[in-house]
């Protein structure tokens, strides 16, 4: 394959004809905000958040889906994208109901971070509080669709990765949802093999393992009443 | 089939035509007001009458006045008579031996009629569009003829450059430079896709021309698949059009039938055959990334371009996509010759424009105009203006992709750079025209409220920013919103513009964006106190918050 050679961020590098903009990113250590890629599975370029500015392209492209060209000019940081990633994920957190407090995923979700990396310190939306359901019928996994941001990495690597196709996006717009077959209850999947991939594809809480979430977290009420009459009692024997 | 056949079945159509045709309009529009109870009546009454060997009565596609429909016409008289009932036809049938009737006459003289130049629509409201005869008779697969036996695919592809020809869907691409492209892709299998999924609020150009001449559309199809390659095309065309479907099909079989399509057509090598897929009710399918996912039997979503259909379409094949009304303009250009279609219109414009009038005005309907003529000449002297004495205030074109143009701009030319300098655009031809009762915070509500419908849920920005500017727009309607809304509201029409995957999220904004330029006061006068006063990003001032 022949090499090509283009400027990011004023750095020159060169690369394989057929890389996407990201890849070239990523091996010359330039990070660039992603949701929906996820290394594995094909791009979609849904989440906007890698959009970049490409000289002579009066369009903002997807550095996840765009391929590379002898001599382009990509820049991927510039007031204007860092504002409108932002805003991106402002409309995320805005859209269902993302409460990093009692989440599963708090500490370790993807939108989370990029929140933080992004600078995005609050919303300025105001939040439409949707009323979403939660699945947990299967055995070892459950779906939560407040959590979910519709980036359907699990749809693709539940089809082209397990090959079992159980995951699927059924509606459109803001009603859109990931469905269990021909919107099963989980539990009730014949195709599902229990894997778990799309769990640990999951950018967010959406998806979890059973056991994790803060409801199912074991409390030890008799310690309380033990710290209690310790300190009001001076009794240090249960 | 030969030419000679060809012309035979024409000479035949045109030696059996009857000394007098009484033509009822067969479209959607007037069959939805009983037009085909009208027609049968007709016929009854000139069987009765003892006129059967002299008067055909005959079922036409679009008449273009539709709010007068049912239309009937008389061409001994010259004569067009509107909202004819099933009840008139005995009536009519008299007056052709003298007898008078008290049904409403149109004008066939008044400017809507008058000022159209009909390329597109030149068999509308004329031929029978369930009979491929009477297309042939009217000159119909001669063009096809003429490029399969005579020109090269390389001299279609440059007498399309040459006509000028734009893609009538909306956006405007010069389709002999898509045509050259996808000609040049070396694959051994490409495809050419007719798109008629017409999905803009009070649009019909589209409809009323695969209802009135579907044969000119499979006709402009087979010359685009002999230019660029392709032996095998699709029509995308919604499920809401179910008279448009059934003309296609009737239409499709005829032409098999005669050997116009299919293997051998015309004793040359080419072969060509079309197929008909029905959508589901999605209007992003009408996005042609979005379209060919459907087609291949996918959820219909779009994807990033590039690549391109013309590189990389229908299974990765080279595919060729053009509009309805584009691909009916191709027949005419290669008839009468490149030239003649580049004499007319504007410099950047050429041909004519279908549009379908909608909304505050007198004469609804569809009218062709040649590029260049002025809005003001179209709703006005052709649409009559606002009804019973209404000042028009502002036209929609481009309908949820498109903007508003004011009254002030009414002398604007029609064309696709001057309708995009205003903030609106060309679109694929629906004309809604609004009057002095009409709030512009209320249209671009709407507007935007059907883009929150319709957007796929793909991308971040078209599926959760629509329903913040949607949320917005309907705070500051109903008087809870603040400057801060307004200008949240604009932050994110530019955001949503730049950053939507597909053409529906760019556009969607285009309504409240145009509405907010030439309407700002009508938002402005909605808007509350900011009960915080200016502030930054939601941050209150020190000063307020000791206060409180």
């Amino acid at each position: 394959m022949a090499a090509k050679t283009l400027t990011i961020d004023g750095k020159e590098v060169s690369a394989e004809e057929g890389a996407t903009i990201l890849d070239v990113a990523t091996d010359a250590g330039i990070k660039l905000p992603t949701l929906c890629h996820l290394d594995g599975v094909y791009d979609v370029g849904a989440c906007s958040l890698c959009l970049v500015e490409v000289a002579g392209m009066n369009k903002l492209l997807p550095a996840c889906t765009t391929k590379i060209s002898e001599g382009m000019d990509v820049k991927t940081d510039s007031e204007r994208l860092r504002k409108y990633r932002r805003m991106t994920l402002e409309l995320l957190f805005a859209e269902r109901n993302h409460v990093c407090a009692v989440c599963v995923a708090n500490g370790h979700c993807e939108l989370q971070t990029l929140a933080y990396s992004q600078g995005m310190d609050h919303v300025r939306y105001d939040y439409s509080t949707p009323k979403w359901s939660v699945d947990a019928t299967h055995r070892l996994f459950g779906m939560d669709h407040n959590r979910c941001i519709l980036c359907a990495r699990c749809v693709r690597v539940c089809w082209h990765i397990e090959g079992a196709g159980t995951k699927n996006v059924s509606g459109r717009g803001a009603r859109a949802t990931i469905i269990t077959d021909l919107n099963q209850p989980w539990g009730d999947s014949e195709t599902c093999t229990a894997c778990g991939k799309c769990v640990m594809s999951c950018p967010t809480g959406a998806l979890f393992h059973k056991g994790s979430t803060a409801a199912e977290m074991e409390h030890d009420r008799d310690k309380l009443e033990f710290i209690v009459n310790a300190r009001e009692k001076k009794q240090w024997l249960p | 089939m030969v030419i000679d056949d060809l012309n035979a079945i024409a000479e035949k159509e045109q030696a059996a035509r009857k000394k007098t045709v009484i033509r009822c309009c067969m479209a959607a529009g007037c069959m939805s007001s009983n037009s085909e109870t009208v027609k049968k009546n007709l016929e009854q009454a000139v069987k009765d009458a003892g006129l059967a060997d002299e008067v055909e009565v005959r079922g036409v596609g679009c008449m273009k006045l539709c709010c007068e429909g049912p239309l009937v016409s008389v061409d001994t008289q010259d004569a067009l008579y509107e909202k004819v009932t099933p009840e008139d036809a005995l009536e009519l049938v008299k007056t052709l031996k003298g007898g008078k009737t008290k049904v409403k006459r149109g004008d066939f003289n008044h400017p809507f009629f008058k000022k159209q130049l009909s390329i597109v629509l030149t068999n509308s409201g004329e031929i029978d569009p369930e009979r491929i005869e009477a297309y042939i008779a009217a000159d119909g697969y001669q063009a096809l003829h003429h490029v399969l036996r005579e020109l090269t695919p390389k001299e279609v592809v440059e007498a399309m450059v040459k006509s000028g020809l734009r893609g009538r869907g909306g956006a405007g691409f010069p389709t002999g430079l898509k045509w050259g492209t996808v000609a040049k892709t070396q694959s051994a299998q490409k495809y050419v896709i007719c798109n008629a999924d017409e999905g803009d609020p009070g649009a019909f150009m589209d409809r009323s021309v695969l209802e009135s001449d579907p044969h000119s559309v499979l006709e402009g199809m087979a010359v685009a698949a002999y230019a660029v390659g392709a032996n095998q095309g699709f029509i995308y065309c919604r499920a809401e059009y179910p008279l448009a479907i059934k003309r296609l099909q009737n239409a499709i079989k005829q032409a098999k039938t005669l050997g116009l399509l299919g293997s051998g057509i015309f004793e040359s090598p080419f072969n060509f055959n079309i197929d008909i897929r029905i959508g589901a009710g999605a209007f992003v399918c009408g996005e042609e990334t979005a379209l060919m996912a459907s087609v291949e039997g996918k959820r219909g979503t779009p994807r990033p371009r590039p690549p391109f259909p013309a590189e990389s379409g229908l299974w990765g094949c080279p595919t060729l996509i053009n509009n309805v009304e584009t691909f009916a303009n191709v027949p005419p250009i290669l008839r009468k010759g490149a030239e003649w279609f580049a004499g007319i219109g504007t410099e950047k414009s050429k041909g004519t424009k279908v549009f379908a009038l909608a909304g505050k005005i007198t004469n609804t309907g569809l009218i062709e105009v040649p590029m260049g003529t002025p809005l003001r000449q179209i709703v006005e002297e052709m649409g009559g203006g606002a009804p019973d004495g209404g000042k028009i205030k502002a036209v929609q074109t481009g309908g949820p992709s498109g903007g508003c143009i004011p009254a002030e701009a009414l002398d604007t030319p029609v064309d696709y750079d001057s309708l995009t300098k205003l903030g609106s655009i060309m679109g694929s031809g629906g004309m809604i025209v609004m009057d002095e009762t009409t709030r512009m915070v209320d249209v671009a509500r709407y507007f935007m409220e059907f883009c929150v419908d319709e957007s796929c849920g793909k991308c971040v920005p078209c599926r959760a920013g629509t329903a913040q500017m949607l949320h917005l727009l309907e705070k500051i309607l109903n008087r809870q919103g603040t400057a801060r809304d307004l200008a949240k509201l604009e932050e994110l029409c530019d955001m949503v513009k730049n950053t939507s995957l597909c053409g529906l999220g760019q556009t969607a904004p285009n309504p409240t964006l145009s509405t907010l330029r030439y309407f700002r006061k009508e938002y402005e006068e909605l808007l509350q106190p900011d009960p915080f006063g200016p502030g930054r990003n939601g941050e209150a001032k020190k000063s307020q918050l000791a206060t409180k």
